[in-house]
């Protein structure tokens, strides 16, 4: 098991260095980040030069990509360009973000998970096809058609919930935002569990539990939901990273202020520091979440060895 | 490999620990294992299926029961108008969606207007019509460069296996690190071109991942079975392996993959121009027509509801025609 983590981290270099160098190249292409700096007015050439010395701009990108790299090992993640730290930003923007993802997730485990055993168990049933059309929906209506139609109905028709997020953003503001962000993955959950469950249902371990009399409730919690939660489980290990990186469209719906609006923000400004540094955490969430569910997975299924 | 092993020796990432897996992903992203179809080679090919003696084939047996399926039926007739439509889409109307009277701006319903006019007071129902043109061909040309690149670099990492594969695998990982709106974003608010050519070359860059991981694991499963260890014992190249014995048994999961991706491509088409860095006018798409009614949604919601529904129905149709492949093609489920 030691090993295998060891492993797995050395495996993570490269994948994090590549990641990284691949969105540093392509904030590269995005534009002269100079140019957002003078507003609309075209830049005057000495001022610029100077900007560009200030900000390493000058070297080549290999050089700067190093650098950056160097400043982020020691926790400096740069400077935007109106002067505010990065890091500030990742400090005001990531706990609204993970707040939101949290509650995202509860959404795809509590109801997913529940929704995917019932109708496993009840395969071809009306509430079984009913469930499936609705999942089939789901997917197929893009995220943020569905938040702005249930931002429109509950906010402002109805008047349930406040259309916009202020800055604090509470657990309890979160919830409809919460859910359009899960919504799609929800139904993959749903999905996902009740195939697993319809397939493992039929498997011999099932029959000799329910043989020896075990109660069903227990028959299904530990034998059936547990061998079926395999596939699930890495679902929502590899969707971590997804939905905060995926945030951005919710967060621009609901006027969040957290991950997805600073890197709108970011790009939409030009402001490479921040783009680059938001990203680069969000590659480590998310390369963390998929070594956490393979670990996982010895859990779940002791079969599995690590070698 | 880096997969966790089975006490076997098996990997788990071409087999996949639960079955199947039953979608491909939300906006393109991550579907680790190949469905169960992967064990298609294994398909029931006995004589006795058949009653002039001839072995079945696995998509002979899929084609029957296709065409018995009523999803799989409901969902081709939409797929195929949807194709008519985007090839003659004066047949069903006869206005032209750049034709625009600001004065008739979101105005609803109204004779030979049916479903009422947008923010720039164009009709809704002619640009609804013209806009399957470019959502179809967006979400077909960026299918076939994710499923062409994807499965002839995962084929052949696959089927060579060693440094090739490690390193391809690791490159895999660095794109799949990468949120793909994120991606977008940054890579598509420097064009300024409106063409569709910039948004599929976008979703090609980001998504051969998903279709290279899904024919990897799919060819390392083909390339178990004992034909192609007879193949190989009867001296057939590689080449001959590849295009004879491999490449029929493993291309079903990517089929399905992919056709279930193009729904998905549609959809995040229509996203990324919400977030204004998709389509650009003078081109006609819903993404477009969606993302512009979504300032008029609390006055005028009729103009975005239209060209949503289109796409829903579209990415539905997608999605199913997928599932309904992919049950025909699963032995398992039979």
């Amino acid at each position: 098991m030691g090993r295998y983590v060891i492993r797995r981290l050395l495996q993570m270099i490269p994948v994090f260095f590549g990641a990284t160098l691949l969105i540093f190249l392509m904030v590269n292409v995005m534009g002269d980040p100079i140019a957002g700096l003078c507003g609309d007015r075209e830049c005057d050439p000495a001022t610029a030069a100077q900007l560009r010395r200030e900000f390493g701009l000058d070297k080549p990108v290999g050089q700067q990509y190093l650098t950056y790299m160097g400043n982020v090992f020691t926790g400096d993640f740069g400077t935007a360009f109106n002067g505010q730290k990065v890091t500030e930003l990742m400090a005001t923007a990531f706990p609204v973000t993970i707040r939101l993802t949290i509650v995202a997730i509860l959404f795809e485990i509590v109801i997913g998970i529940t929704l995917g055993v019932l109708t496993g168990l009840r395969r071809g049933r009306p509430v079984d096809t009913g469930v499936l059309v609705l999942t089939l929906v789901v997917i197929s209506v893009p995220t943020f058609v569905t938040g702005l139609l249930l931002q429109l109905l509950l906010g402002v028709e109805w008047g349930w919930i406040k259309p916009a997020v202020s800055p604090e953003a509470t657990f309890g503001e979160l919830v409809v935002p919460g859910l359009v962000l899960a919504s799609v993955s929800l139904a993959y959950v749903t999905r996902l569990t009740r195939t697993s469950i319809a397939e493992n249902r039929r498997a011999d371990y099932v029959r000799t539990a329910i043989a020896k009399g075990l109660p069903r409730r227990r028959v299904i919690s530990r034998h059936l939901l547990r061998n079926s939660l395999i596939p699930v489980v890495t679902f929502i290990g590899t969707d971590i990273g997804a939905l905060m990186g995926g945030a951005i469209v919710t967060e621009r719906i609901f006027n969040i202020h957290g991950v997805g609006y600073q890197l709108y923000q970011g790009i939409v400004r030009q402001n490479t520091q921040t783009v680059v540094g938001f990203v680069t955490v969000l590659v480590l969430v998310f390369l963390a979440a998929n070594l956490i569910v393979d670990l996982l997975y010895a859990v779940l299924d002791p079969r599995i060895r690590y070698a | 490999m880096p997969e966790p092993q089975y006490e076997d020796g098996q990997t788990m990432a071409p087999t996949g620990a639960g079955g199947a897996v039953d979608l491909a992903t939300s906006e393109g992203e991550r579907l680790e294992r190949p469905p169960s179809a992967a064990s298609g080679g294994q398909a029931p090919a006995g004589p006795e299926g058949s009653p002039t003696g001839k072995p079945r084939s696995l998509w002979s047996d899929a084609w029957r029961d296709l065409r018995r399926n009523p999803v799989f039926l409901i969902s081709g007739v939409v797929i195929l108008f949807l194709v008519l439509v985007s090839l003659w889409p004066s047949a069903l109307t006869s206005g032209n969606p750049l034709d625009c009277d600001l004065a008739k701006a979101q105005q609803g319903s109204q004779p030979g207007h049916p479903f009422g006019f947008d923010g720039q007071g164009c009709d809704v129902y002619t640009r609804t019509v013209y806009g399957a043109r470019t959502s179809v061909t967006v979400g077909v040309l960026a299918t076939l460069g994710v499923a062409v690149l994807g499965s002839v670099l995962g084929g052949l990492a696959g089927f060579f296996g060693g440094g090739w594969d490690a390193v391809l695998s690791r490159i895999t990982d660095m794109f799949f690190a990468i949120p793909v709106v994120l991606g977008g974003l940054v890579l598509l608010s420097v064009v300024t071109s409106s063409t569709v050519w910039p948004v599929i070359g976008f979703m090609v860059l980001l998504g051969w991942p998903q279709i290279s991981r899904i024919a990897r694991g799919s060819v390392i499963t083909a390339k178990q079975n004992d034909y192609v260890q007879a193949a190989r014992a009867l001296g057939a190249s590689n080449s001959r392996m590849l295009l004879r014995h491999i490449t029929p048994n493993a291309i079903a999961p990517v089929i399905v993959v992919a056709t279930i991706a193009l729904g998905t491509y549609i959809a995040l088409e229509a996203t990324l121009s919400y977030l204004g860095v998709g389509l650009k006018p003078p081109t006609v798409s819903w993404g477009i027509d969606i993302s512009a009614a979504s300032q008029y949604i609390r006055n005028a919601p009729h103009m975005l509801l239209w060209p949503a529904g289109a796409l829903a129905i579209t990415v539905l149709a997608f999605i199913m025609l997928g599932d309904a492949v992919r049950d025909a093609l699963d032995p398992k489920l039979r």
